[in-house]
């Protein structure tokens, strides 16, 4: 077995064990923690296809951002999860109904495993050998050309998320006292302070002194 | 080479620019009160460029970005369709939004961008490309849903919407990647070629089905159609107007585009899957909808039915029954429109309200309305002198040419069993109790189109003024 | 081929092989050597010196939620751009431009979510 092969296995395994425990962790920070290692795994699956830029991707996006995302709700959020646990015993057949449907369609297919004879000649950008072009060159030199189709939707979709976001859960609240550079920096000192004469001994009054 | 690429996409690019311009002058604007303003630019926008895509258009057929855009007349024709409809609810939709307190800016920019999304899922030419209009468009739809966000229903709605639609495009994608794996392809022409060289085999059948699966959630065919009456009946009315219109349509389109422009070669396959979609689509439908006493629900349930009916017409599997289909889905939304125009302006003492029971009795009121109501009713449950019958008729024509004879058979019993609730509500409005008095405050937008979609359902049934002729050319610019 | 990729890797191989070994060691050293009197006192939340008064979870403000999916959103847009430095030199004009669109586009968005206030934390 050569090394690349071990490596698959061992990244294989661990991404297949991680993810049967995130389903079955008992604790739900746990889950994310699997979750976690599950895609660790499959990070180190793609750079053992050469896909480079999608394992450095899956890192930094989904581990560095959507499992911290994870964890935060989580940890954070109040929900009870033993009522969920109890409800979820009640779908549990009809679940693994699903599972075992699904399961036998992947055997199937799996069994009548073929390519397309011209399956390869058709291959619209094939992965380019990395000992000519690092793999992010190459994911760059068809990406924005010619898939810049896909490319502009991409960038729509997540303008729409943007707005999403914002329509949905931004609230301002009225009582707050907000940051207003412009209007502070304009603010005339002579308006806001008066200074007044006060003689020893005599009892302050406080409202001269207030700023406005 | 580039500049005929974003000529062909002109309307698309337009309309994003618009939404895009109409974010900036939202946010930076004068505040509040431009809401309004633009709302009725960008829906007269939307309308303009529908009918000004068909005027221009042509009827040639040409490919953009290496063929991932596909604009033919079948594509122009259902944008154009989409367009007006999606303007239309815009339209009508304004006061009751205004009045609900939601007549926010971003509102028309979602539904504009959501509309994008379909234009590029009608003109889909390749897997991703599919995807990502589908995507587009989905994601604006799940905002929208749980667009009144201080309504926990509202919230509901958004989220079920979001949690089922995003499994649906999980099964979409496992398809695509099926197909993929099979064919070495995404392009449309690219699997229409491997399927010619003989490439069909039991895991391309698995990705096919997986495929209309994911679609089958987007048009609610039963038994995908789970999450239909919770998110019709949450989401504020406009939305609900919006759902059952243009996105129907636009995904009917794009199944009609997959199964014909990439496996038209399966047809053996998918023609029984989109039957037995179809079928239980109908019954489902019709049963359903008996018990419903919220008519948001119910126009749920009707949209399900009638969406059995059109993907008859689709299983049928043929040019007419193409055209059958389009037929169909023209006048399935030309008839909700008309409806949903009259739901939006239900109140009782300034609230909305939804119930079928204040209905009762609303003939004495308001006969006029009442009469045009009938009208639409009668015509979706298929009675013979309106335009719906002559949809019912022309899919089952289509699904008997193809010799689709249980189906056909099961679509009349369906149609019979449909009829019994629409025929409820009139029988409710005309001599019904006398209960509390309903008030239906109608804007004269929404009285335009309701007037226009029952007066177009009794014209309809003389004659249909060559739209029939320009949906038998779209089915046959699909199909040739 | 591959092999002279993955060969690149050993370096981290080596790296991930000792964290786990260093980690594996601690995990062991503690349940070798240590003094272990479990009590459920010790597990309990400390709050000085009450007992708990409530559960750790609560209802969050969402605006943390905005933050971080604002931030995932650039954090894609930026994962875009790593391809595109990286091809730079031999980039057409197309690939030129259409960066610049997506970036145009996502500075829409940007200024939008600015003069919503959206990143500002009041």
């Amino acid at each position: 077995m050569t090394v690349t092969a071990f490596a698959f296995y061992v990244f294989a395994i661990s991404a297949i064990g991680a993810g049967i425990l995130v389903v079955f962790s008992r604790n739900p920070v746990h889950s994310v923690l699997w979750l976690i290692l599950a895609f660790i795994s499959a990070a180190g699956l793609f750079v053992l296809m050469g896909a480079e830029f999608v394992a450095m991707l899956l890192l930094i996006v989904y581990i560095g951002a959507v499992a911290v995302l994870f964890l935060f709700v989580v940890m954070m959020l109040d929900v009870d999860f033993a009522e969920l646990k109890a409800s979820m015993a009640e779908y549990l057949p009809l679940g693994l109904l699903i599972g075992v449907v699904l399961l036998i369609e992947l055997g199937l297919v799996f069994a009548h495993w073929n390519f397309a004879p011209e399956a390869a000649a058709l291959r619209a950008s094939p992965t380019p050998s990395p000992a000519e072009i690092a793999n992010t060159q190459a994911l760059g030199a068809v990406l924005y050309d010619q898939y810049v189709y896909l490319f502009e939707i991409a960038g729509l979709i997540l303008l729409v998320a943007m707005v999403g976001a914002i329509v949905l859960t931004l609230r301002h609240r009225p009582d707050v006292k907000r940051q207003d550079v412009v209007a502070q920096m304009h603010r005339d000192p002579k308006a806001a302070v008066t200074l007044i004469d006060m003689k020893p001994g005599q009892e302050g009054r406080a409202h001269g002194f207030r700023g406005k | 080479m580039m500049s005929a690429d974003l000529f062909t996409t002109l309307p698309e690019i337009l309309l994003v620019l618009m939404a895009m311009a109409a974010l900036m002058w939202g946010a930076w604007g004068p505040g509040a009160r431009i809401a309004p303003v633009l709302l009725r630019l960008l829906a007269w926008a939307m309308i303009l460029v529908g009918l000004g895509l068909l005027a221009l258009g042509g009827d040639g057929a040409q490919t953009a970005f290496s063929g991932m855009f596909v604009d033919d007349f079948y594509a122009r024709v259902v944008k154009m369709l989409v367009l007006v409809a999606a303007g239309l609810v815009l339209l009508v939709g304004e006061a009751h939004l205004g009045k609900q307190n939601l007549l926010k800016f971003e509102f028309p920019i979602l539904v504009v961008l959501a509309v994008t999304g379909m234009m590029l899922m009608i003109s889909a030419g390749n897997l991703i490309g599919l995807y990502m209009g589908l995507e587009l468009q989905s994601l604006s739809l799940y905002v929208i849903a749980a667009f009144n966000r201080n309504s926990v229903r509202s919230t509901e709605a958004g989220l079920k919407y979001f949690v089922l639609g995003a499994l649906a495009s999980g099964l979409l994608l496992y398809g695509a990647s099926l197909v993929y794996g099979f064919t070495g392809t995404t392009d449309f022409a690219g699997i229409t070629q491997a399927l010619a060289e003989g490439a069909r085999s039991l895991g391309l059948v698995v990705g096919l089905v997986l495929i209309l699966i994911g679609l089958a959630f987007k048009i609610s065919a039963v038994p995908f159609h789970m999450w239909t009456p919770d998110v019709y009946q949450g989401s504020p009315t406009p939305v609900t107007a919006f759902f059952a219109t243009a996105p129907k349509f636009a995904a009917m389109a794009l199944i009609a585009r997959i199964a014909f422009d990439a496996f038209g070669g399966m047809k053996i396959d998918w023609a029984p899957v989109l039957g037995v979609l179809a079928v239980l689509s109908m019954f489902v439908g019709a049963f359903a909808a008996i018990g419903q006493k919220d008519i948001k629900r119910l126009m749920a349930y009707s949209s399900i039915a009638h969406m059995g009916f059109a993907l008859l017409g689709l299983a049928a599997g043929t040019e007419v029954g193409v055209e059958a289909m389009l037929f169909y889905m023209a006048i399935y939304v030309a008839m909700n429109l008309g409806t949903f125009a009259f739901i939006l302006s239900m109140e009782r003492e300034g609230q909305h309200i939804t119930e079928i029971a204040a209905l009762s009795n609303f003939a004495a009121l308001a006969p006029g309305r009442a009469l045009a109501l009938l009208i639409l009713l009668f015509s979706m449950a298929g009675v013979p002198p309106f335009l719906g019958f002559f949809a019912k008729l022309e899919v089952l024509k289509a699904a008997w040419q193809a010799g689709l004879t249980g189906l056909v058979i099961a679509g009349v019993i369906a149609s019979v069993i449909g009829a019994f609730y629409y025929l409820r509500i009139v029988y409710l409005m005309y001599f019904g109790p006398e209960t509390e008095p309903m008030e239906s405050r109608m804007s004269p937008t929404a009285r335009v189109v309701l007037t226009l979609s029952a007066a177009a359902m009794l014209l309809g049934a003389v004659s249909t003024f060559g739209f029939e002729d320009l949906l038998a050319a779209a089915a046959r610019s699909l199909v040739q | 081929m591959i092999e002279d990729l993955l060969r690149e890797y050993l370096g981290v191989v080596v790296f991930l092989v000792l964290a786990i070994a260093l980690g594996l060691v601690f995990i062991l050293a503690a349940a070798v050597l240590a003094v272990r009197r479990p009590d459920p006192e010790k597990l309990s939340a400390y709050e000085c010196g009450f007992n708990a008064f409530d559960d750790a979870r609560m209802k969050f403000d969402i605006r943390f939620y905005l933050v971080s999916i604002l931030f995932i959103i650039f954090d894609l847009e930026v994962a875009f751009l790593f391809p595109w430095a990286a091809s730079f030199p031999t980039l057409s004009d197309v690939a030129f431009w259409s960066m610049m669109v997506f970036l145009a586009v996502l500075t829409i968005g940007f200024a939008y979510e600015w003069k919503k206030g959206a990143l500002e934390w009041e």
